[in-house]
């Protein structure tokens, strides 16, 4: 086709599937490529049939975890659940949607019972992996004795917390892991400081590193690919490991059903919720920013954060949340070589 | 069935719990019409042939694309890509290159020899073309593969039309035109050379035909009076362009001037320069800006020393040089003389001043009607004269190769139905796939690929052909920069992303359902699905 006369362009590299680089699956993809979720064989760990608000993204995130861990094993393991929006949509008495065997015991104590389901399995000589789960309040406020007893004994358990930042299923109540200025049933927006307060921070996934377990990563329903290579490798680790996984709420954060995944891809392109790996204490690896947003675009599709908009101009808290944004990418390294 | 000690219900799946009877709205797989296929004057489905092209199945590429045009290699080299203006993907980085994979595809049939398929029944039917043009080709191609006998007359010597006696061979190589057209010749066409219809009505009588397509093209040069002395060389453009084809080319000197800006002055210019020519001028009397030729061409013809003059007049030729008048452009956009004079060399001018069309052979036709120049036809292309169709440069509309090209599919399937007895209605046409009906997330950053150039030394001098075709891998990665604009193409997205599993996968080629016992209607799958392939609609309650 081409002769010495013609100036021909380097063939660009193919790496690109220039329709699959972010999507679930592609049709002109290996399988390899291909995430789990696109297997019509994928166990589908949390089945149709639950009770979870249209749009969910705790109900996404799970089967996305527990469907990627279920190919690691083999299909060779336990979840345990702490109670929360999770347990409750999908065990109403006497029906269940996990398709794993599936242990419930208490609000706090799932880290703990995940302990001794991993001890009686090495005493019974038998191979199978333990996941613990739960949401944010199971985790960051009520079971965090229990996990970070976990983590600093270095337990052969994957614990995977959904944070969808408040207690949703009692009533949108706050948690430690509510982020500044939110509105919920229990910091409601009024007086002069509205929503949530601006206090010292509970990130756990930092305080996970600071256990020095083998293994802590953040990841998002937003990054299919990112989140499952994420499990897969955790389960490829023996000892403590810890996931966090950022799941909007549709009904708690007052936005539309067909913005959950949308909302999550915002939040990691703001720089407010920093996806990153650590392993045995050290920061390894951060998901750099693909398309940059100031955290205004993010906050103003989401009722929660309504009062920081009234009266025609921005409240003075959506650049103290900016601000925050901003030391994320400094801290983390979030951006790109071009936008560095 | 027993149960323990205090438990009465039996354990079971939630799968017995059919959520979808929380939905108020349902999501449907739809398909939306891409921009590239609105565009397309030819009426191609751009989007629907790339599928193919991205799998690497480039016959079955060139199939799907030659259902609805059979000159793709000429396509992609003279077309000026509507469809490349429309693409989405522009709004991202830059519009998917589907010129240069059409040239690739067309380039790529003509070298493996692939042929159309012919008819499976014939009718009894004989259509009249005049003109073998990309419209009375085209007509000729569709008509066929419909079945009909088709004869074409052509007045001139050779096939193609303006596509032979207008665009120079540096924009499109002869073999390429002449073996397109053998291939429609392939389906039993019959071209008739020298055969000159000056009588319509007695030729339709004479050789029994029931139906004609009239496309004899517009080839007389428009005129202007301009005051000239004696011994100047005036010529026109669509003269000067005819004669490249034969033996004896074109005298135009050493300075030469071209009086236009459309396309056709380009192509002069362009071939003057190759001539020998030291000087090729275009004098213009608007802006760069006002300009009707093609951006692209102007860029080729600069680069090749093509000069241009803005704004002026010519208002005398003598022997050797021309005087030219100042213009400026009035709040309308309208230029008006100044009255500032100047002179400039010149051993000819040839006048691109646009071309009419002629009109001879209609003279007496009943029911047919005349208007700014050209011949009315309504929707069907059908002429007030019953029976007889008219497209291309004679009917009214933009005067390109695909526009002639998309008018005789037309006219091929209207006197199709008017054969049978019918009348011919298009289908509906789909909403359109606009970019705000995209999740343009889910398309990774891929820059355009540039078709390879000759370079300038060897442009100035021959009529090899300046844009080179792609290479497989480089049409490969440019086919797969489509972003599929309302056309499901399988990605999984809506499968992955469903919070209650009521996708169901059907395999592949086959798409995706929707299992309502589940779907919450929650719409995210039709919010993450990147090429608008899925529509909410309210549930009836």
């Amino acid at each position: 086709m081409t002769d010495s006369t013609h100036a021909q362009n380097p063939a660009p590299s193919l790496k690109y599937y220039q329709k699959g680089t972010f999507t679930v699956g592609n049709r002109l993809v290996a399988d390899a490529e291909r995430a789990v979720q696109s297997s019509p064989e994928r166990s589908n760990a949390l089945t149709s049939g639950h009770r979870a608000c249209q749009g969910c993204g705790e109900a996404l995130g799970a089967r996305y975890a527990i469907d990627a861990a279920m190919r690691a094993t083999g299909n060779d393991m336990i979840a345990v659940n702490a109670t929360g929006c999770l347990e409750v949509f999908t065990t109403p008495y006497p029906e269940t949607s996990w398709q794993l065997p599936w242990l419930h015991s208490l609000f706090g104590n799932a880290a703990a019972v995940a302990t001794g389901v991993a001890a009686a399995m090495r005493v019974k000589g038998k191979k199978t992996r333990v996941i613990a789960q739960g949401g944010d309040g199971g985790t960051t406020d009520i079971g965090f004795q229990c996990l970070s007893g976990m983590f600093e004994r270095n337990d052969d358990v994957l614990y995977i917390c959904y944070d969808n930042e408040g207690y949703m299923n009692t009533g949108v109540q706050r948690s430690s892991a509510t982020p500044p200025a939110a509105r919920t049933a229990t910091t409601p927006a009024l007086g002069p400081e509205p929503g949530n307060v601006f206090g010292t921070g509970k990130f756990v996934p930092k305080i996970a590193v600071a256990h020095n377990i083998p293994y802590v990563a953040t990841a998002t329903v937003a990054d299919l690919h990112d989140l499952e290579r994420k499990v897969i490798k955790a389960m490829g680790i023996h000892g403590a490991r810890y996931i966090q996984i950022n799941v909007p709420c549709p009904l708690g954060w007052g936005a539309p059903s067909s913005d959950t995944i949308k909302l999550a891809r915002l939040a990691v392109e703001c720089g407010l919720y920093p996806i990153f790996e650590a392993e045995h204490g050290r920061i390894t690896a951060a998901r750099k920013i693909r398309r940059r947003i100031p955290v205004r675009d993010y906050l103003i599709l989401q009722k929660r954060y309504a009062h920081l908009f009234r009266n025609g101009e921005d409240d003075p808290r959506v650049a103290r949340l900016q601000a925050i944004c901003d030391a994320h990418i400094a801290d983390y390294g979030l951006l790109g070589d071009d936008e560095a | 069935m027993d149960h323990d000690f205090a438990i009465t219900l039996d354990v079971g799946s939630s799968a017995a719990n059919h959520t979808g009877s929380w939905r108020t709205f349902r999501p449907e797989y739809v398909r939306r019409l891409p921009p590239c296929n609105a565009a397309c004057p030819a009426g191609e489905d751009i989007q629907g042939w790339l599928s193919f092209a991205e799998a690497g199945d480039y016959e079955a590429a060139w199939r799907a694309l030659t259902q609805n045009n059979p000159l793709p290699a000429v396509m992609g080299r003279v077309c000026y890509h509507p469809c490349e203006t429309a693409c989405n993907r522009g709004a991202i980085d830059a519009a998917v290159g589907v010129n240069a994979v059409e040239h690739f595809l067309g380039d790529m049939a003509l070298a493996k020899g692939w042929k159309f398929t012919p008819p499976g029944h014939k009718t009894c039917t004989k259509v009249l073309v005049v003109g073998a043009g990309p419209a009375g080709l085209s007509a000729a191609y569709h008509l066929a593969l419909l079945g009909h006998a088709v004869t074409i007359k052509e007045a001139g010597p050779a096939p193609g039309g303006m596509m032979r006696f207008g665009i120079p061979k540096y924009r499109l190589p002869r073999d390429v035109l002449d073996a397109e057209v053998a291939r429609i010749c392939d389906l039993g066409v019959r071209i008739e050379y020298n055969q000159k219809v000056s009588d319509l009505q007695a030729t339709m009588a004479e050789g029994g035909f029931d139906a004609a397509f009239l496309a004899v093209g517009a080839h007389i040069a428009k005129r202007a009076y301009i005051p000239a002395g004696e011994a100047t060389k005036i010529l026109d453009a669509v003269q000067v362009l005819a004669s490249m084809e034969g033996e004896e080319k074109p005298l135009l000197g050493r300075r030469v001037v071209v009086y236009g800006g459309g396309n056709t002055a380009l192509d002069v210019a362009r071939t003057a320069k190759r001539l020998g020519a030291e000087e090729a001028i275009i004098v213009y009397r608007r802006t760069r800006e006002k300009m009707p030729a093609h951006d692209f061409e102007l860029e080729e013809a600069l680069e090749e020393g093509v000069m241009l003059k803005w704004l002026s007049t010519i208002k005398h030729v003598a022997a050797g040089s021309i005087t030219v008048e100042k213009m400026t452009l009035d709040e309308t956009g309208f230029p008006q003389p100044t009255g500032e004079f100047e002179t400039l060399e010149a051993d000819s001018v040839v006048l691109a001043l646009g071309q009419d069309v002629d009109l001879s052979l209609l003279d007496g036709v009943p029911g047919l009607e005349i208007e700014n120049g050209v011949v009315k036809v309504g929707p069907d292309m059908m002429t007030g004269a019953s029976g007889v169709f008219a497209g291309g440069d004679m009917a009214p509309s933009e005067r390109t190769v695909t526009v002639a090209v998309g008018h005789g599919k037309k006219a091929a399937r209207a006197i199709d139905a008017f054969l049978r007895g019918g009348i011919y209605t298009p289908g509906p046409k789909h909403e359109l796939a606009s970019f705000e009906r995209l999740n343009s997330w889910y398309y990774g950053e891929a820059p355009q690929t540039v078709r390879p150039t000759l370079e300038i030394a060897r442009r100035s001098s021959t009529f090899e052909e300046v844009v080179r075709g792609l290479d497989e891998s480089t049409a490969l990665y440019e086919a797969r920069r489509c972003l599929s604009c309302g056309n499901c193409f399988e990605c999984d997205n809506c499968y992955g992303v469903c919070p209650d599993n009521a996708v169901i996968k059907l395999g592949p080629g086959q798409g995706f359902k929707f299992n309502y016992d589940f779907c919450k209607g929650c719409g995210l799958c039709a919010s993450e699905c990147p090429c608008g392939a899925i529509a909410m609609a309210p549930e009836e309650i």
